[in-house]
């Protein structure tokens, strides 16, 4: 009985043993005997990892671009694509400055120069940064025009507010990283500014610089803040904000 | 009956000063055991009934109506009644498909109710959670929502790819303290903010107003008491949030492409760009 294995065979063998089972749970798409039906459609929701974001159904108008734009969506994608590049650009960055020490500019420079796909990845990072600002802005433009801020969604308003805060943070502290002439004065007129706070204004501004002024402290800082503690807490809240769309509802609507 | 009340208790409680919220409570209370009680009572008779005039088995439909005539007695029924119907049920269920061979039509007992789980035929319909709500035009997530997605994701993935393909990101000479750029400007996220600082303090420019703005969006949900969506009938905010938010485009574009050294007006297109990204 020597036959050539068909494509058929072949999925059998992949689909049917104990590894894939115990990976891909009943009613995967990915498991044998999955059928386009009601039953198998409903268990293919329940049974993945995306039934933490999603649930079963949704409203059939939630579907519509004309109704989210996706800007919620594509604003979470760039995060998580920001994430991705971010990571790789950390492996050839050192936060460094100082004179002698200018370690983080010759690592800019480096990466464009030496490192395999350096520029271009460091390009989708900050093209995805800027689009994330964007989007996350429409996003609360469109939030706002469908009235998805009245109850029971005033609470998740106000986590988006802090998401919105923490995105323009994020994208703030991210632009020092370079350390060339753009980075350095773009950033002093944003924290001239923190200093005009009333009573505080020379502690806010020496806790935000780790001195006077802008210098390798500041690089240092606020590079752990770009790569770690930022992201660390608009992920607490996003998770916040994606239960509650969930709990309060799902999408608003229709109108 | 679930709001009945023994009187006697009731009255003997507010004459001892009880307040009317206490004595009500116990009252009911009151009235429930009394009921149990004497259901107790009654219980062994009923059951000796339908054992006694048990039908051989296959007749079920006609002893179900009757147990289902107990219950509606009782109010409830006891484990043992509830055994003994599920037994009559499934008996008589499995005497039709015997004799319809296979045949997956639903019997005429059943019909019209085919969604229903047959289970909750065994529960009180106080027992029954009730769920008020409208039925929702809905549709699955998988494939619906998903394939949305994903091409959503491949689109902003492409379009992303070619700009880094064609646009490097600026890299300037290194920084340097002692040489001010002219004009030095912040992100373009930050530029309205940069642009208020001409016509106000900076205390006014840098924190008041952006402070006021943050509160003040957070505030949003509470201010505006207006309960519908529908924008027809949310004409005021509409225009006051539209109006904010092309003055704040405004600010960011005249920020960004109309000043040039020492932040004067320029022409973009006779000056020159003093933009960066
Ligand atoms: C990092 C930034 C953010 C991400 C990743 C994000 C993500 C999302 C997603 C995926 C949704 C589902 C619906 C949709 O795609 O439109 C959503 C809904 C929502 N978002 Fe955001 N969001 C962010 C920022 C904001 C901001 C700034 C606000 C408002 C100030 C906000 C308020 C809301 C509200 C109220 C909903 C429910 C909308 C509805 O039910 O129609 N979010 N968000």
């Amino acid at each position: 009985m020597s036959r050539i294995p068909n494509a058929d065979d072949v999925k059998k063998g992949v689909q049917d043993n104990v590894i894939w089972k115990s990976i891909f749970r009943p009613g995967s798409i990915y498991r044998k005997g999955y059928r386009d039906t009601s039953r198998d459609r409903a268990l293919a929701a329940m049974n993945n990892v995306l039934y933490h974001l999603h649930p079963v159904k949704v409203k059939r108008h939630g579907l519509k671009l004309s109704y989210t734009y996706c800007l919620g969506g594509t604003s979470f994608f760039l995060f998580i694509l920001l994430t991705v590049t971010g990571i790789f650009l950390m492996f050839f960055y050192t936060p460094a400055a100082g004179s002698g020490s200018e370690i983080a500019y010759a690592d800019m420079q480096d990466l464009s120069a030496a490192v395999p796909f350096g520029s271009f990845v460091r390009n989708m990072h900050r093209w995805a940064a800027h689009l994330m600002t964007l989007t996350v802005f429409l996003h609360m433009a469109r939030v706002f025009y469908h009235g998805a801020y009245k109850p029971p969604r005033e609470f998740n308003w106000i986590v988006g507010i802090v998401l919105l805060l923490l995105t323009l943070l994020l994208a703030f502290t991210g632009y020092l990283l370079p350390w060339d002439q753009l980075a350095l004065w773009a950033v002093s007129v944003g924290t001239d500014m923190m200093g005009y706070t009333p009573v505080f204004g020379d502690q806010v501004q020496f806790v935000l610089l780790g001195g006077v002024q802008i210098g390798p402290e500041t690089l240092l800082r606020w590079y752990v803040l770009h790569v770690l503690a930022l992201p660390f807490v608009l992920t607490i809240f996003l998770a916040v904000h994606f239960w509650r769309i969930r709990k309060d509802g799902g999408i608003s609507g229709p109108l | 009956m679930a709001e009945e009340i023994d009187q006697q208790v009731y009255d003997d409680l507010i004459a001892q000063g009880k307040s009317e919220r206490v004595a009500t409570a116990k009252a009911k209370a009151a009235a429930v055991r009394q009921q149990k009680q004497q259901q107790a009572a009654e219980e062994p008779a009923q059951q000796a009934q339908p054992a006694a005039s048990s039908p051989p088995a296959g007749d079920g439909g006609q002893a179900g109506g009757q147990a289902a005539a107990t219950m509606a007695e009782a109010g409830v029924m006891t484990p043992e009644q509830r055994q003994e119907r599920v037994r009559q049920a499934l008996q008589a269920k499995q005497g039709e498909t015997g004799g319809q061979a296979g045949e997956k039509a639903p019997s005429a007992k059943f019909a019209g109710q085919e969604h229903t789980h047959r289970l909750l035929a065994m529960v009180p319909p106080s027992g029954i959670q009730q769920i008020r709500g409208k039925q929702e035009d809905k549709v699955y997530t998988w494939p619906h929502l998903i394939s949305s997605e994903f091409i959503a994701l491949m689109a902003v993935t492409a379009g992303l790819t070619v700009m880094a393909v064609f646009v490097n990101a600026p890299l300037l000479a290194l920084a340097n303290p002692t040489n001010t750029p002219n004009p030095s400007k912040a992100p373009w996220y930050f530029m309205g903010l940069q642009e208020l600082l001409l016509y106000f303090h900076p205390m006014v420019a840098g924190v008041t107003i952006p402070t006021v703005m943050l509160v003040g969006l957070a505030a949003v949900p509470y201010v505006d008491r207006n309960p519908s969506r529908r924008p027809e009938n949310r004409k005021t905010i509409i225009v006051a949030f539209t109006v904010f938010m092309v003055f704040w485009a405004v600010l960011v574009m005249v920020g960004s492409f109309f000043r040039g050294p020492g932040l004067n007006w320029v022409w973009p297109w006779v000056d020159g760009l003093w933009f960066a990204l």
